[in-house]
């Protein structure tokens, strides 16, 4: 008890006296603690911003830009590295010994070298070694657009066709301070439909399979069911891809990934599946012989075996992991600031730090909103990890 | 019974092997072409190395290593090689290695960074290798104090007498804790080094180098440190201090004193879920609003603190792990035995528990090492700094593949030493329990 107490007085020792220093300094510099700077007008431009922003926008709006930058980062980022890291870690096993080899080269190459350090190196290959806009031109270009003219890669970005509505629904507003799509939306919610109705027929075949072992055909009525009704959808909606045009010294039109972007992306998802393909096949090789022998007296296929012995075992040692590594993978998005991407630390904890000179509440709120991130994606993680938890009696 | 029994009377003369069996041709079947799909996975993939190879090889070697700047590598390589070739520009690295790994560190002063990197490795030499003669832990002991002295220069007098205070607190904490038990040993003894640090050392310091002998060496700017001899200065120290730290985070966090366990808690949880660079953001603006007015102290020694205070919260997890994983039993043996909390833990908990975290604590190092490179975002010139000066320099403005891949080559080497050796202590301290 008493060691409770010291340590508790200790404590309040230590924040009083932190604080007692700050409060001081900030006097003497002649700076209050306040948010109200958040208010005010950011006077800078975001070169990459998926809700509507100008320079004459506020801190708030600017920080809140940066926020959604981040999260476009992290969500690429983690499942490019998912997709890649399980690939490599389930290679990694192979029996074919240069694959496995490769495969291990992949791996301790990217890991064993920092992760700015790829970031800054994928960016400069992207400036450097990638054809300019100019070189598109004339009547025989040095480079050439791929897939039918429609994707454009250049040393100022890659721009992709944009899908475009004719006779489109138009924006709607939320709550006034982003807009949405709707045509994205009304297309998302026929795909659900489209998605459950196939399921209830999937549920329905596997009842008639457990009552009378015989398995209906539905497959192509799934799938009929989920491509059909999207694509009458589109096309009344008028659906055509806006290709990228060179117009004076740049592309037009399209979707713009800027370098910064695809840099950060490519470099943080090759970092992270090193990682990732580490906790798979750790993962894997955790789940006995003895399963994949007795899955196998059983009569089960390789793939079968795969799926619905191994996998599902493998996976409760894998996904804690794994969500650490999201965290890591996020966290590491901060690094953006070092290739210019404008993610919040640019914004909050860079420029409108230095335009306002409030050091103490920016890199507190940033602080506090990877906080928030990363207790975020533990909270939806740890959920999905009690859903495929074993159940015990 | 008929009589049909044979025996054999000579042996019988010993067959071939079977041709797949431990050739290389039946290796080579086993394990590149057991089947169609492996087959075309092999042949995928010898195509990919061959190309990689055929691309790279002559890159890398028809080089050339002696031009001043980008333009004129370009201009020497096609005249040596023949038209069309375009090979590595090495020249930068022989160039500016020195400042790679030096960074501006005065030119007649290397010998004091390397004699303190040999040093470093005779100090960790009989903690990495535990069959050294254990007298050499006391140099590792003092070396902290000496690396210190040499890297940064100025009188000795600071850091001995910094060295003293310490071991006089410790003698005192360990005579107080027999006599009057650990709390008042504890309290007393950092009392008494907080002391003598405020105001013991510095008076000592001036009045011994006016009066007696300043006794020293020639003092080196935090400012002129730079290179890889930053990332190891930085990576070391706070691996170093992170250790101790992180195993005092890691029992809080597992203990039944509440205050004390949501304390620790609360540490652990904030600075895990913040990143690196917002720390590094606090050391390099916020530290000094935190701190007595006027306080101002070096910008390396601010990062320092940070990132061994990020790096002992990941220590305190993989710890914490470790002390998870041991069976209950061994820690109601050390009650059963009667030893108090500090004795068991030291004795008997915490040996085992810190073995089975060793593969952890290690990666904790080989990340931490990583993110000194982090440094270079608030302004430090470690490699990758630099890396973005040599690039800015007109000379050798567009320089990508040579320069970077120099510098992922030297962390390559370390962080993939480090793993190494990770393994061979995990192999040599596998006593078998399975």
């Amino acid at each position: 008890m008493t060691i409770q107490i010291v340590a508790l007085v200790g404590f309040m020792l230590l924040i009083s006296w932190l604080i007692s220093n700050t409060i001081q300094n900030l006097e003497t510099l002649g700076k209050g603690v306040d948010l109200w700077f958040l208010f005010e007008t950011s006077s800078y431009d975001i070169n990459q911003k998926l809700i509507e922003y100008t320079s004459r926008s506020t801190h708030l709006r600017a920080a809140f830009v940066g926020l959604i930058n981040t999260l476009i980062v992290a969500v690429l980022g983690c499942i490019t590295a998912t997709v890649l890291g399980i690939l490599i870690g389930i290679l990694r096993l192979s029996n074919n010994w240069i694959v496995a080899k490769i495969m291990t080269c992949w791996v301790e190459l990217f890991r064993n070298v920092p992760v700015l350090l790829w970031i800054v190196f994928t960016m400069a290959i992207l400036i450097e070694s990638l054809p300019r806009p100019a070189s598109f031109r004339g009547e025989n270009p040095e480079s050439s657009l791929l897939f039918w003219d429609s994707i454009a890669i250049t040393n100022r970005g890659t721009y992709l066709p944009e899908p475009l509505f004719s006779n489109g629904l138009g924006d709607i507003s939320i709550f006034g301070i982003f807009e949405v799509s709707l045509d994205l939306v009304a297309f998302l919610i026929v795909l659900f439909a489209c998605i459950f109705v196939s399921n209830i027929l999937k549920k329905r075949a596997d009842k008639t399979q457990q009552n009378t072992g015989h398995r209906p055909r539905v497959w192509p009525y799934r799938i009929a069911i989920i491509v059909i009704p999207p694509i009458v959808l589109l096309y009344i909606l008028g659906f055509y891809l806006g290709k990228p045009e060179l117009k004076g010294f740049n592309f037009q039109g399209g979707i713009y990934l800027r370098n910064s972007l695809i840099a950060l992306w490519l470099a943080l998802s090759f970092y992270t599946s090193a990682f990732i393909a580490e906790i798979v096949r750790a993962g894997i090789l955790a789940v006995s012989k003895g399963q994949t022998e007795a899955s196998y007296s059983l009569g089960l296929r390789p793939s079968l075996t795969m799926n619905l012995i191994i996998l599902p075992q493998a996976l409760r040692v894998i996904i804690p992991p794994l969500i650490s590594q999201f965290l890591n993978l996020t966290k590491n998005s901060s690094l953006a600031i070092s290739v210019g991407y404008m993610d919040i630390t640019g914004t909050l904890g860079g420029i409108t730090l230095n335009q306002t000179g409030r050091e103490l509440e920016s890199i507190l709120l940033l602080m506090l909103v990877f906080l928030g991130i990363s207790l975020g994606i533990s909270a939806v993680m740890n959920w999905y990890n009690s859903t495929v938890k074993i159940k015990e009696r | 019974m008929s009589d049909s029994s044979f025996v054999r009377t000579e042996m019988l003369k010993s067959e071939a092997p079977p041709t797949m069996e431990g050739s290389v041709l039946g290796w080579i079947r086993n394990n590149l072409f057991s089947g169609p799909w492996n087959s075309l996975l092999t042949i995928v993939f010898g195509l990919l190395i061959v190309y990689v190879l055929a691309e790279m090889l002559p890159w890398v070697f028809l080089s050339s290593w002696t031009a001043t700047s980008l333009r004129e590598c370009r201009e020497i390589i096609p005249l040596t090689y023949g038209e069309g070739t375009t090979g590595a520009c090495w020249a930068v690295i022989r160039e500016r290695y020195l400042q790679l790994f030096y960074g501006f560190y005065p030119r007649e002063l290397y010998w004091r960074v390397n004699l303190t990197f040999v040093l470093m490795l005779v100090a960790l030499a009989p903690i990495l290798f535990p069959n050294l003669p254990r007298q050499l832990l006391y140099f590792s002991g003092v070396y902290p104090f000496l690396g210190y002295w040499l890297l940064w220069g100025g009188t000795i007098w600071t850091p001995t007498l910094t060295l003293a205070g310490l071991i006089v607190g410790y003698l005192l904490f360990n005579f107080l804790s027999e006599k009057r038990g650990l709390l008042i040993g504890v309290i007393v003894g950092t009392l008494l080094i907080i002391f003598w640090f405020l105001f013991g050392v510095i008076p000592i310091t001036v009045f011994l180098s006016e009066n007696v002998t300043p006794l020293a060496i020639e003092i080196v700017e935090s400012e002129q440190f730079g290179g890889f001899t930053l990332s190891v200065i930085i990576g070391a120290t706070g691996i170093a201090a992170s250790l101790p730290i992180g195993i005092l985070l890691a029992l809080g966090r597992k203990s039944d004193l509440l205050i004390v366990k949501s304390l620790c808690v609360g540490f652990i949880e904030f600075i895990r879920g913040v990143p690196l660079i917002t720390l590094l953001f606090v050391a390099s603006t916020l530290l000094n609003y935190f701190l007595p007015p006027g306080t101002n102290f070096d910008i390396i020694l601010r990062v320092v603190i940070m990132v061994t205070l990020f790096a002992s919260a990941y220590m305190a997890e993989v710890i914490r792990g470790g002390l998870a994983a041991l069976p209950k039993g061994q820690y109601e043996a050390g009650d059963a035995l009667g030893l108090d909390y500090w004795k068991s833990m030291r004795l008997i908990v915490l040996p085992q528990a810190l073995k089975i975290s060793i593969p952890g604590i290690v990666s904790t190092f080989i990340g931490l090492f990583k993110d000194t490179t982090l440094v270079s975002i608030i302004g430090l010139l470690d490699p990758i700094g630099l890396s973005k000066a040599i690039r800015s320099d007109t000379a050798w403005n567009g320089i990508v593949w040579e320069l970077y891949a120099f510098v992922a080559a030297v962390f390559f080497i370390f962080c993939f030493a480090m793993s190494r050796y990770s393994i061979y202590l995990e192999k040599k301290l596998e006593t078998g329990h399975r």
